[in-house]
């Protein structure tokens, strides 16, 4: 046996079917949670259409229940993929709301330091985080895991031992002419509804203090976050040289670091970036509601974790989607309001989304072994 | 004789209270496929991984184009024309083969404020490369999990071939592949030498190594038995070299030759 007389072939290869234009644009990563979404959307149109849940202020409703889902979803997904969970999200929702309320509101500084303080405070955490599991080589499952107590338990004492309360309010006084909340709390696109609202295409208010003013008079700026970071997010991950560092981190990080990828930093970055998410879902929700409260966030790192697996991701990292997470935090956000709507049962959203959850990761799983030749 | 590429001097390498390697010594000239063989634990991926910068070595010293260096890390390495084909390959089998061709020196496009990978460019750059190996891609975006044994292997010789190696390290390429495929990674080797890069060609297979190379290293429990030029040993001397002599001669009476 030489090598010489090894020369391969060239010719056509006959084992390699042709696949049509068709099932190649189905397989992907994302079609499970595109299925889902259909699914979603199919069911509510025909149980409750009649409910005003697709009138401009229903949609406006499960709008912006997505985008919550959907700003941390994003942080979420990028950190799967680099092969490492954030536990700590939901405590780090409370601490961020809380670290805005004290600063401004009991210790009076403006509010936009109050807000570029809870960011920097809680990037440091996600870095903390980060470098933690690196440091240890420990699971990022326990380290967060271990934050997730840490920073509640610190969020309640912070609140009760400065302000005896574990709701803080006041925020709407502090709020007023800042250019930082308007950022977080604010509207846009006013005009536009306005102009809607009078060529009869969205309702008005009748009567009242606001009567004349359209129902829905803008697009929150929670709205415009979740799709900033969703748009960010899924460029950084598919289109840059930083993207395919993330994906290598979390398929195989010693194969990655032999090619000379700085592993660590981007997984310490990617723990800053769930951070930034979770403060900026922290922020806009002590803007809606006018108060901050230690108990916010309770469950979101799961629901987050949720979304990104509907998406595709892979739970062990290396692979998904940026825009499959965004359709599972849609899911998430129609289901949860649309049975509202439909006036079902609340405890029927835990079962609808579990069988959403089950049929979605199914088909993901089919999907992606087509695509990777795992078996 | 012109100065070699890559040499080593009497490297020895401990972990702890394990001696991994006890003075090992290796030159690589250009355009030379140097085999180095021995058994299971003798060393040979230790002793690589100090000439790719992963481990520093205990003792001895590295010399490129003749001029002593060392390597912080594996990227100094590859700086200085030094390519790895790794025994766990260093291929991430999700990733696409595009993705994992050029990881780490991925080709960049601006547009605007943004630096994108240029996917245009590293796709037809990939599909080329594979081609010129003998490898005809389905597509680019095909994950690296969907190529067999071989053709991976020939994914990571053809990306450090592109990125301008002098000095192509392969760790057992061929010792999960079957024969065909196994002669496909020797065409390459081939292929590769007649560049004029230096091949280091680990295996503990002497067939394959007698297929390829030009100078034959035996390592054993961490030291050198020697180096050979082609010609100058015969596939018995050397398999009993690896195995280090009498328990192979037993073996084999008992097997009847077919070791
Ligand atoms: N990081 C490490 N820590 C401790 N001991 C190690 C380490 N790496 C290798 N060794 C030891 O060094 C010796 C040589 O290992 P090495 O992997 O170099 O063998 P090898 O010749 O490549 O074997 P194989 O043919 O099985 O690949 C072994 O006894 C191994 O247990
Ligand atoms: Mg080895």
């Amino acid at each position: 046996m030489t090598a010489d007389k090894a020369e391969p072939a060239l010719e056509k290869d006959e084992r390699v079917k042709e696949i049509s234009g068709f099932r190649k644009a189905m397989i992907r990563p994302e079609l499970g949670s595109i299925c889902g979404t259909i699914l979603v959307f199919v069911f509510f149109l025909l149980v409750a259409r009649d409910s005003g849940m697709f009138s401009a202020e229903g949609a406006l409703n499960w709008g912006v229940v997505s985008a919550q889902f959907a700003i941390i979803a994003v942080g979420a997904c990028l950190l799967m993929i680099a092969g490492e969970f954030d536990l700590s999200v939901g405590s780090m929702i409370g601490f961020s709301g809380i670290v805005i309320a004290l600063m401004s509101v009991t210790w009076g500084f403006p509010m936009w330091v109050a807000i570029i303080t809870a960011f920097v405070v809680a990037v440091g955490i996600g870095w903390l985080n980060g470098y933690l599991v690196i440091r240890t080589g420990l699971p990022s499952f326990i380290v967060t895991l271990a934050f997730l107590y840490i920073l509640r338990g610190l969020t309640i004492f912070a609140a009760i031992a400065t302000t005896n309360k574990t709701i803080i309010g006041g925020i709407r006084d502090r709020v007023e002419g800042d250019w930082l909340a308007a950022l977080f709390g604010g509207k846009i696109l006013k005009g536009l509804f306005v102009w809607l609202a009078d060529a009869g295409l969205i309702g008005k208010f009748v009567a009242g203090s606001r009567a004349g003013q359209p129902i829905v008079d803008g697009v929150p700026m929670l709205i415009v976050w979740a799709i900033v970071l969703i748009i960010f997010a899924h460029l950084l991950l598919t289109r840059t040289q930083f993207g395919n560092w993330i994906y290598a981190a979390g398929g195989d990080a010693q194969a990655a670091r032999y090619t000379g990828v700085p592993v660590e930093r981007v997984k310490i970055l990617m723990f800053m970036f769930t951070a930034f998410c979770a403060t900026v879902f922290a922020t806009c929700q002590v803007m809606e509601f006018g108060s901050a409260a230690a108990d916010r966030g309770l469950l979101k790192e799961f629901e987050a974790i949720i979304s990104v697996v509907i998406g595709g991701a892979l739970l062990t990292g290396g692979y998904g989607s940026v825009i499959g997470a965004a359709l599972g935090a849609l899911i998430f956000g129609v289901v949860q309001q649309g049975l509202f709507f439909a006036g079902v049962e609340s405890s029927l959203f835990r079962v609808f989304l579990g069988g959403i959850l089950l049929l979605a990761v199914i088909l993901n799983t089919y999907i992606r072994r087509i695509i990777t030749g795992e078996r | 004789m012109t100065t070699p590429l890559i040499e080593l001097r009497d490297i020895e390498k401990h972990f702890g209270a394990v001696i991994a390697l006890a003075g090992v010594s290796l030159s690589v000239h250009p355009g030379e496929c140097h085999c180095l063989l021995g058994d299971n634990g003798a060393g040979k991926s230790t002793f690589i991984k100090t000439m790719s910068g992963v481990h520093s070595p205990t003792k001895g010293s590295i010399l490129v184009d003749g001029a002593e260096t060392s390597f912080a890390s594996t990227r100094d390495a590859i700086d200085a024309g030094i390519a790895t084909v790794y025994q766990d390959l260093a291929m991430i089998p999700l990733m696409s083969v595009t993705r994992n061709f050029w990881m780490g020196r991925e080709p960049k496009k601006r547009v605007g404020p943004f630096n994108f990978i240029d996917f245009g460019t590293a796709n037809q750059v990939t599909m080329d490369e594979m081609a010129k190996m003998g490898i005809r891609l389905r597509e680019p975006n095909q994950a690296v999990g969907t190529l067999s044994g071989g053709e991976r292997q020939t994914v990571a010789i053809a990306r450090a071939v592109h990125f301008g190696a002098k000095v192509l390290i392969l760790d057992e390429p061929t010792s999960a592949l079957g024969v065909r495929q196994t002669s496909n990674v020797l065409a390459t080797i081939d292929k590769v030498r007649k560049k004029g890069i230096g091949v280091v060609f680990i295996s503990h297979n002497v067939r394959h190594a007698m297929a390829v190379g030009d100078r034959f290293t035996v390592l054993n429990r961490g030291q050198t038995l020697g180096t050979a030029k082609r010609g100058e040993i015969s596939p018995e001397e050397l398999q009993e070299l690896m195995a280090g002599g009498q328990e192979l001669a037993e073996l084999e009476g008992s097997l009847g030759g077919t070791v």
